[in-house]
């Protein structure tokens, strides 16, 4: 079948340089990390020191981890601990490692409906807002995000599944459009800080409560278990790993700025 | 704000990366399709009609549908895996061909059926039957086939859905103008996502016109 | 030599009714007959373009198909120059020297000068013209023409009929069918008249016109000629 071998040389031919000589992993990570704009400082340090390209594909948490189950990313870079310890205690993941931490924030309407601004307290914040039954907007997708929602209602003792109302909107997407549609509403909505400094139509919205130890959010990185999937790139998946870790890496996350207010707070070696 | 986006190097990679997939998805898909069109028209054969109806509904595929059929087979864990080819601007281009080769099939497939009423039975008149007459028809109606092509064009140029599933919308690698486009819709960045908006439509634009206007001289020589 | 053509019981769905009749070498054949008698499905069946209902078409000798040409009322030419519709069946044939011998059928018909134009540019007559070089091109030994000058002004009537007295000439079988009484008498040597899908009858020309043997026929010719 000549045919076929010529149409898929046509078609490899394409991918800028050829495939066959290209050095690249495949990171899948989240779309809160990618749109906070932390890749595209971070990542030509990596290439240029190493001459490996790094390819990110960003998703929710949920999505990401599944990619990685079916082994196609060479790394796993999310938010949510304990689906990530899940991920490696059911084989997918080699070993989890801490890389760095940001924070949510609960970002609300200026005419705060709820009464919970300039608070401290992210619980007694979603407590509030069950209670006035204030527009609140959720991921509802599966993401680190979403994830670290539901554990708030959990901490508040509300079952949200249960008790959720017309006030509750899932919107099943990213932060950006989940920002877009709290801004369209004037509604509560729960975001990582990086995702709201770069967000650019905040209409009415604010912070309204920050500095929350539960709205701690922490990341970490996988590689994905060659054992289950012949193409995973251990190599250099390791030495991307590995340099994300190391004392340069962790400096490059630290160096990162968006308006002068650094995003991430490196902890790796926890 | 739009000289800001067309000073923008990254931009640029983007218009020839949208190009290169979608002109090469038109290429392989009329490679494929037109001849499947004018076979379809000029054989008969028991379940024929089931295959043209079934040939014009998958005109109407969704994207997202080809998209994931796409995915599932390229993906490590499919059948296609070993390829390496998901995450790739080639699987965006298997995607897209996917997606137009039934527009470009059954537009031609309409086309011939219409041109060999009126040239069949000269053909076979002069000899000429079966594969060779229908190529010789392909052929003499090259410029209504232009429009199917065209049709095929617009459709990849336009679609969302297949490329960012099957290319992962990475930046600098699969990203093109119509998922950078959602993209910075969801990041709330509208007036950017309007201006590349603009930029998309001026560059078919620009690409149907140019289509026409050849398609024009060469009509006037060939009559 | 691929005549004569023999039609046994052939009839084709309502159209043609069965009939039997042999086509010779030699005289012009003109098959004559009213608008709807069934002319054009009678010349598609002898030349196989369709299949019979009924009967049987036969032909002599091996690769008759290969040795009748037809030319419709009319012309289908692809886009391409006069030169090259010329060749195109020439080539698919893979006849040997066949630019020459495209060049000398546009000579024959007077079409040098226009060679290299497209062929869908060329009037009328001169498109008909040059399907009569496609068919001289291929050397045939039957020439079918369906009505081949319908649709055209005297001017460009006459000069067809020049090129079709240079096939007869020139030895070709000629089987014409046609409405058009004149030309019939001009071109034709022998008559089969058609009436409604069945063959009325068979006569030379001047028997046909001088003394038709069936009143369908004597108000044709009187329909066609009223001041006869």
């Amino acid at each position: 079948m000549d045919l076929i071998r010529v149409v898929l040389a046509v078609l490899l031919g394409l991918a800028p340089p050829a495939q066959a000589q290209e050095r690249y992993i495949t990171v899948a990570s989240t779309t809160s990390t990618e749109q906070s704009g932390l890749f595209r400082h971070l990542l030509p340090i990596f290439e240029k020191k190493t001459g490996i390209q790094v390819r990110v594909v960003a998703l929710g948490t949920g999505q990401a981890l599944d990619m990685g189950r079916r082994g196609d990313a060479d790394v796993v870079f999310v938010h949510a601990k304990p689906l990530e310890e899940k991920f490696v205690a059911e084989g997918y993941g080699v070993r989890r490692q801490e890389v760095m931490y940001n924070d949510f924030v609960l970002i609300g309407p200026k005419s705060d409906p709820a009464k919970v601004a300039r608070g401290k307290d992210a619980v007694r914040a979603l407590q509030r807002i069950h209670q006035a039954k204030a527009p609140f907007v959720s991921r509802g997708d599966r993401s680190g995000t979403h994830f670290a929602e539901l554990e708030l209602w959990k901490a508040a003792g509300i079952d949200i599944g249960r008790d959720k109302g017309s006030w509750y909107r899932e919107t099943g997407q990213g932060m950006g459009p989940a920002l877009n549609i709290a801004s369209g509403m004037n509604a509560y909505v729960l975001a990582d800080r990086g995702t709201w400094l770069s967000f650019k139509n905040r209409g009415e919205l604010t912070v309204a409560v920050e500095g929350d130890r539960r709205l701690f959010n922490q990341y970490g990185i996988i590689l994905v278990n060659p054992a289950k999937h012949l193409g995973v790139k251990r190599e250099m998946g390791q030495a991307f790993i590995d340099w994300i870790v190391s004392s340069e890496g962790q400096e490059a996350i630290a160096a990162y700025k968006i308006g002068g207010e650094q995003l991430f707070f490196p902890n790796a070696g926890g | 704000m739009i000289d800001g986006i067309l000073g923008d190097p990254r931009l640029w990679d983007i218009v020839v990366l949208s190009l290169a997939v979608s002109l090469s998805a038109v290429a392989i898909a009329a490679l494929l399709g037109l001849p499947l069109g004018a076979a379809l028209a000029v054989t008969r054969f028991p379940g024929r009609r089931a295959i043209i109806v079934l040939l014009n509904a998958l005109m109407g595929l969704p994207p997202v549908v080809v998209g994931l059929a796409v995915y599932l087979l390229l993906s490590r864990a499919g059948p296609l895996g070993s390829l390496g080819l998901l995450f790739t601007p080639p699987a965006m281009v298997i995607a897209q061909t996917i997606l137009i080769l039934p527009i470009i099939a059954a537009l031609c497939r309409q086309a011939v059926e219409d041109a060999w009423a009126e040239y069949h039975e000269q053909l076979r008149s002069l000899g000429v039957e079966g594969a060779r007459a229908a190529l010789t028809v392909l052929w003499d109606i090259r410029f209504s086939l232009f429009t199917a092509v065209l049709a095929g064009l617009g459709r990849a140029s336009a679609e969302v859905g297949a490329v960012m599933i099957v290319g992962g919308n990475i930046d600098g690698v699969t990203r093109v103008m119509t998922t950078a486009i959602a993209l910075e819709t969801s990041k709330g960045d509208l007036p950017l996502a309007l201006g590349l908006g603009i930029v998309l439509i001026a560059v078919v634009l620009a690409l149907n016109a140019a289509a026409y206007l050849v398609k024009e001289a060469a009509q006037r020589r060939y009559g | 030599m691929i005549l004569p053509l023999r039609l046994d019981g052939v009839s084709f769905r309502d159209i043609i009714h069965p009939l039997s009749l042999e086509i010779e070498s030699g005289p012009s054949t003109i098959i004559l007959g009213a608008n709807g008698a069934g002319k054009s499905v009678l010349m598609r069946l002898m030349h196989g373009l369709l299949a019979p209902s009924a009967g049987l078409v036969s032909w002599q000798g091996e690769n008759a198909r290969r040795k009748q040409a037809m030319v419709f009322q009319r012309p289908v030419m692809l886009r391409r120059s006069a030169l090259e519709n010329v060749l195109y069946p020439l080539r698919a044939a893979k006849t040997a020297d066949a630019d020459r011998i495209a060049r000398e059928a546009l000579a024959e018909v007077g079409l040098s000068q226009v060679a290299h134009r497209p062929a869908r540019v060329l009037s009328g007559g001169e498109q008909q013209r040059l399907a009569l070089a496609r068919a001289w091109a291929l050397h045939p030994e039957v020439l079918f023409l369906d009505e081949p000058t319908a649709s055209l002004d005297p001017t460009a009537t006459r000069e067809i009929e020049a090129v079709i007295r240079a096939f007869d000439a020139a030895g070709t079988k000629v089987v014409m069918a046609t409405h058009n009484l004149g030309q019939a008498r001009r071109l034709g040597d022998e008559v089969i008249y058609l009436h409604q899908g069945r063959v009325l009858e068979r006569a030379s020309v001047e028997t046909f016109f001088a003394r038709p043997a069936t009143p369908e026929a004597a108000s044709f010719i009187k329909g066609e000629l009223p001041w006869i």
